[in-house]
């Protein structure tokens, strides 16, 4: 989240939308409920499902599975054609008035630099017009230049009229211009409104346009960087912000630096080629606070390497492994399946080994028996987890799955019990970036161990081994710091620790006059103490730092992490005492544009930070150089523009949101049929992975979670099966009609992949659509049942149905929108 | 279960309660705001988890609903209804639980003395130990609440968390909704406070919205606020509740006449006796010596 959960009590208008937060985040969504009881907040939904969300909501809109964009898009066309924008904030704080190359255009679906045999954009063609008199760029600030990001936006989505809307997304227009009108409403100083989304915006294969669509009518709307606004993602597992803060994907590393790739050779390469350059434009000068790149990394050398890295060997850099090809979920698995991998350096022998920690590939997997057929191909697996799941007894997985019979399987399966969450200490960092340590309160039944101590007992014996044994590249193992009091069980206060960062040697201020030999130096940090902020970190070695992100959460004071203070003094709900919150305890991201050219609260009822005449003051903390006057620097200080990006150059599939259909999509994209799906997601080709046709499988399905159960493993809590005890399958009542299907009969949902059955829930709460002239149906799956757990509550897997399909940027699969029919169920065998 | 320290104001088959009238009680209410329930049925664990319930055997028919109805293990059960009305769709949920009725029909209609009270600040419970099983309560209720228990041979219900309540801690449902959609508080408050809400609900254009708190049950120690005030049915809740006439029939009128018939009876069997003597036989043969 850019803002946070308690500031949402701080909103007017509340899209939820790609998410169902009253669903699967009821706690958070106490404070949608709060600002719609204390300040009569609107809540928006739009859903493909009336949902319980829906059920609390002042609006509610029914939209096609992964019609998104093209909603999002119509209401930018239509914020801007009523003028219903905040154009002052627009000028201030985004790139819309920066032109751009006469190269770039948006035709019959691609933008320009599309090559065919790559299926990919060359970039060059989406590039700022540089003005070499000035060394900046070129800009229009009154947005009215043709070549300005403005009025290309304005080109962009001139086909999203809300009839094209309707024709798309199935919404009838009057509805979609209600929502259109609530959701501007915001376009202004006096309002403001925020977005909260999840797994409905992310697991498509335009999920990343999706979000992006999302920001950009945010920054129109003037949006971002006040409290009650911003682009709120709600993630899905309690720590899984805290995974992704400490590099939880193969292509970052914690502080979501980059993993280094293997055409990367050496840290100066690195340092030269991955930060981005500072871009000037007018009328800002940039901070581009990613230019720090070099002090972030070299110190998180320092934290993995210790003693072992210096200035001589790179700080280690060639001990850190490259990537040289494509590691993501969707390829690593297609490359177990296939017993081979394509590396920058030719092919490769596939993953012979899988260690899966917290995590359950055979459930959450997208295409149940390509997960399956894959596991069986290792050579050996490592399970840990507190249950038996599903991918920790994938050999008897029923034969629905497709599965090898056991006595073919030459996987070595190994379980490693581990702890459950009530079972361990440690901090969890949650959407709001909110880093809280929680408290062990109970121990771990039987042999289960923390997971520190797992990773900590499995490491020491590998490095025994290479210490005994040597091998390829010893030192990337000999050489990591592993100084713990309890090296086979690490206490996670002393991992925080180190996280925070120390300084290695005495830190003094920079001299104000460097020529003046005779200035006392002022000493900032002794050797050995716990940095304040990343702004201590060096680039030359005398510091180390786990994660950027996180110093200042465990400072000579303590562990911040523990504080519980709940002192409010704004009433915004920021809670400064409480916790730590990356970054440097600031509470929402990007305040400087929470106040107008003059540093002056747009909404002085909701200030972020205003500029008292010498330096900005809260409440929050600037997120901005603090004695900066207003007009010195842009407010989006991480983008190398320092403008929020309403164009956005860099992403793999345009810098503007476009309709594109599913992978299997329903139907052929009025807007361009030649390229009806995302050009830029590609498909697999195992003879597992299979994709059908609307001519098929005419009918779309989604998959969803329910309140009441968590992922797979709550089919082992007797209370929560209560709740939900059965897998069922959500059908509209007139299609339920038309197929012969009553409420509580057994119904088969049948795609290219595979097929399963389960009781149908007949509702009125997904409704019928009419989607470009033509009636479409739309049908949903809850996740939660599998082949492991509390006997009488076991179900088919809903990923038996999903395809091997991604997004484009994040290669996260697309689960949310697919095609499948449906036909009678099959009588239940009686035992 | 009895609690100690709070004093019973009414007490089944009992002529009046054990209350001196020296403490003078707060009334306690639930308030619930439906228009903010999300159905997340944290208060059904809460309840079950509280009360030590056993674990209920349930299966998938169709519905979010987790039961079709109260069990004698399962006090607190959210109810859904979709409904169209005119201006959309409507997911309607509603906590169902005991209402703690200020003149409780189960209480009524209980034949054992003492096994259903009602202690001094409204809270109506079940004692087990007085309770005979016989499920005239389930008749008594107007909103169909007590369920008989095969298990215990007992009663049972919502108990408003009487041992919570009277630890000055708040009922466990309560404490475990994650929104704030309920409430515990003096009536008094809550219903100050469900008349806030309704006001707001009828700003934002629900013109029927009401506090559901039915005077012909003397008024419930839980108050609903119901957006479609104006069909409490779609919520599962009886439109105008009382206790049923054969409870109300059979204890107010029918068993003080029947006492009062019997007692007149034994009254006039004496007098009569008294007056006329004991039977003589028509022949003139006396008293006593048999024929």
């Amino acid at each position: 989240m850019t803002n946070g959960w308690v500031d949402i009590k701080n909103a007017d208008v509340i899209l939820a939308m790609g998410g169902n937060p009253a669903e699967n985040h009821p706690c958070g969504f106490k404070w949608a409920i709060e600002a719609k009881k204390t300040r009569n907040a609107k809540l928006v939904v739009v859903d493909p499902r009336f949902t319980r969300t829906a059920a609390v909501a002042d609006v509610y809109a029914q939209l096609r599975p992964g019609s998104d964009i093209a909603f999002l898009n119509g209401i930018i066309r239509y914020a801007i054609e009523n003028k219903r924008f905040h154009e002052e904030y627009v000028k201030l704080f985004t790139n819309a008035p920066y032109l751009i190359s006469e190269k770039f255009a948006f035709d019959e679906g691609l933008f320009s630099g599309w090559d065919d045999t790559t299926k990919s954009y060359d970039k060059a063609a989406w590039a700022y017009q540089p003005n070499p008199s000035t060394n900046t760029y070129d800009v229009d600030p009154t947005l009215q230049n043709p070549r300005c990001v403005f009025q290309l936006l304005k080109k962009h989505v001139d086909r999203y009229t809300p009839e094209m809307v309707e024709r798309l997304t199935g919404t009838p227009k009057e509805t979609f211009l209600n929502v259109a009108k609530v959701v501007t409403s915001t376009g202004n100083a006096e309002r403001v409104g925020t977005i909260t989304y999840a797994l409905g915006w992310t697991q498509h294969s335009v999920g990343v346009q999706m979000i992006r669509a999302a920001a950009m009518l945010q920054l129109l709307l003037g949006n971002v960087g006040r409290p009650g606004g911003g682009v709120n993602a709600l993630r899905g597992h309690s720590n899984i912000q805290g995974c992704t803060d400490m590099g939880g994907t193969f292509e970052i590393l914690s502080g979501y630096l980059a993993t280094p790739r293997s055409e990367l050779p050496d840290l100066d390469t690195y340092l030269q080629k991955v930060p981005p350059k500072t871009l000037n434009g007018e009328p800002w000068a940039s901070m581009n606070y990613w230019q720090n790149y070099p002090k972030f990394m070299v110190s998180l050398l320092k934290a993995l390497y210790g003693k072992a890295a210096s200035k001589d060997n790179d700080f280690g850099y060639s001990w850190l492994p490259k990537t040289d090809g494509n590691y993501s979920w969707m390829y690593l698995f297609d490359e177990m399946l296939r017993g081979s991998s394509n590396r920058a350096g030719g092919v490769e022998p596939g993953p012979e080994g899988l260690v899966t920690a917290g995590m359950n590939p055979a459930g959450i997997g997208p295409n149940a028996p390509k997960m399956i057929a894959a596991l069986s191909k290792l050579k050996w697996l490592v399970v840990v987890d507190n249950y038996e799941i599903e991918t920790a007894t994938f050999w008897k997985a029923p034969p629905q799955y497709g599965g090898a019979p056991p006595a073919e399987i030459q996987t070595e399966v190994f379980q490693l019990p581990a702890s459950g969450f009530a079972e361990k200490d440690g901090s969890f960092t949650n959407s709001a970036r909110w880093i809280q340590w929680k408290w062990k309160a109970v121990d771990a039944p039987g042999q289960s161990k923390p997971d520190q101590e797992i990773l900590a007992r499995i490491f020491l014996a590998v490095r025994d081994l290479y210490q005994k044994e040597g091998g390829a590249l010893p030192e990337a193992v000999l050489n990591v710091a592993w100084t713990y009091t309890n090296p086979a069980n690490p206490d996670l206060g002393e991992v925080l620790r180190e996280i925070n960062g120390k300084a290695l040697e005495d830190l003094f201020e920079p001299p104000k006059d460097p020529k003046d030999l005779k200035e006392p130096k002022k000493l900032l940090k002794a050797a050995g103490q716990q940095l304040d902020s990343f702004g201590q970190l060096r680039a030359d070695g005398s510091t180390s730092c786990g994660n950027w992100l996180y110093t200042g959460c465990y400072t000579e004071a303590g562990n911040l992490t523990q504080r519980r203070n709940n002192a409010d003094p704004s009433g915004l709900g920021m809670f400064h005492q409480w916790t730590f919150s990356w970054p440097a305890n600031r509470r929402v991201m990007y305040n400087r544009a929470s106040a107008d050219g003059a540093g002056k609260a747009w909404d002085p009822s909701r200030p972020g930070i205003q500029w008292n005449g010498e330096k900005w003051g809260g409440p929050d903390v600037p997120d901005m150089a603090p004695d900066a006057p207003p007009g010195k620097f842009g407010a989006f200080i991480m983008l190398p523009e320092g403008a929020g990006r309403l164009f956005a150059p860099v992403l793999a599939d345009g810098p503007f949101a476009e309709h594109y259909e599913s992978v299997e999509p329903a139907i052929q994209n009025p807007l361009h049929p030649k390229v009806t799906s995302n050009p830029v997601s590609r498909r697999f080709s195992t003879k597992l992975d299979k994709y059908g046709t609307a001519a098929e499988f005419p009918i779309v399905c989604t998959t969803y979670r329910l309140t009441e159960m968590y992922h797979y493993w709550t089919k082992n809590t007797g209370r929560l099966n209560q709740l939900q005890p059965g897998f069922f399958v959500e059908l509209p009542e007139q299609l339920a009609k038309e197929s012969g299907i009553a409420n509580g009969e057994q119904v088969r949902v049948i795609s290219a992949r595979g097929e399963l059955q389960g009781v149908a829930m007949v509702t009125k709460r997904l409704g019928p659509m009419t989607v470009d002239g033509k009636p479409l149906w739309h049908i949903g799956l809850p996740i939660h049942w599998g082949y492991t757990g509390e006997e009488g509550h076991l179900g088919p897997l809903a990923n038996m149905l999903t395809p091997s399909a991604m997004d484009a940027n994040t290669w996260t699969p697309e689960f949310k929108t697919f095609l499948v029919r449906l036909e009678k169920g099959r009588p239940l065998k009686t035992s | 279960m009895p609690i100690q320290g709070l004093e019973v104001l009414q007490s089944s088959a009992s002529l009046r309660g054990q209350s001196t009238g020296l403490r003078v009680m707060d009334k306690v209410s639930k308030y619930i705001d439906t228009s903010t329930c999300i159905g997340c049925k944290a208060c059904e664990v809460a309840c079950q988890e509280w009360n030590d319930l056993s674990v209920v055997p349930t299966q998938q028919v169709g519905t979010y609903q987790t039961l079709p109805t109260l069990q004698a293990d399962f006090w607190n059960l959210i109810r859904f209804n979709e409904q169209e009305f005119e201006g959309g769709l409507a997911w309607l949920m509603r906590k169902d639980q005991c209402m703690h009725c200020a003149d409780p029909g189960c209480l009524e209609a209980c034949p054992a003395p003492g096994a259903i009270v009602q202690y001094a600040n409204g809270i109506v419970d079940v004692n087990p130990e007085n309770c005979i099983g016989c499920g005239l309560c389930e008749t008594g209720c107007p909103f169909d609440v007590p369920r008989f228990s095969a298990k215990t041979g007992k009663m049972a219900k919502c108990t408003l968390c009487v041992d919570r309540v009277d630890s000055g801690l708040e009922p466990a449902c309560i404490k475990a909704c994650p929104t704030g959609c309920l409430h515990f508080g003096t009536k008094e408050d809550m219903v100050a406070l469900g008349h806030e809400r309704v006001k707001q609900l009828q700003a934002n254009g629900f013109a029927n919205a009401m506090l559901y708190d039915p005077p012909g049950v003397g008024g419930t120690g839980v108050v609903t606020v119901l957006a479609h005030g104006d069909k409490p049915e779609l919520y599962g809740l009886p439109k105008d509740p009382h206790v049923p006439l054969s409870v109300s029939l059979s204890k107010r009128i029918l068993k003080p006449l029947g006492i009062f018939a019997i007692g007149a009876t034994l009254v006039g069997l004496f007098t009569h006796y008294m007056r006329t003597g004991p039977k003589k036989p028509h022949d003139g043969t006396p008293p006593g010596t048999g024929g």
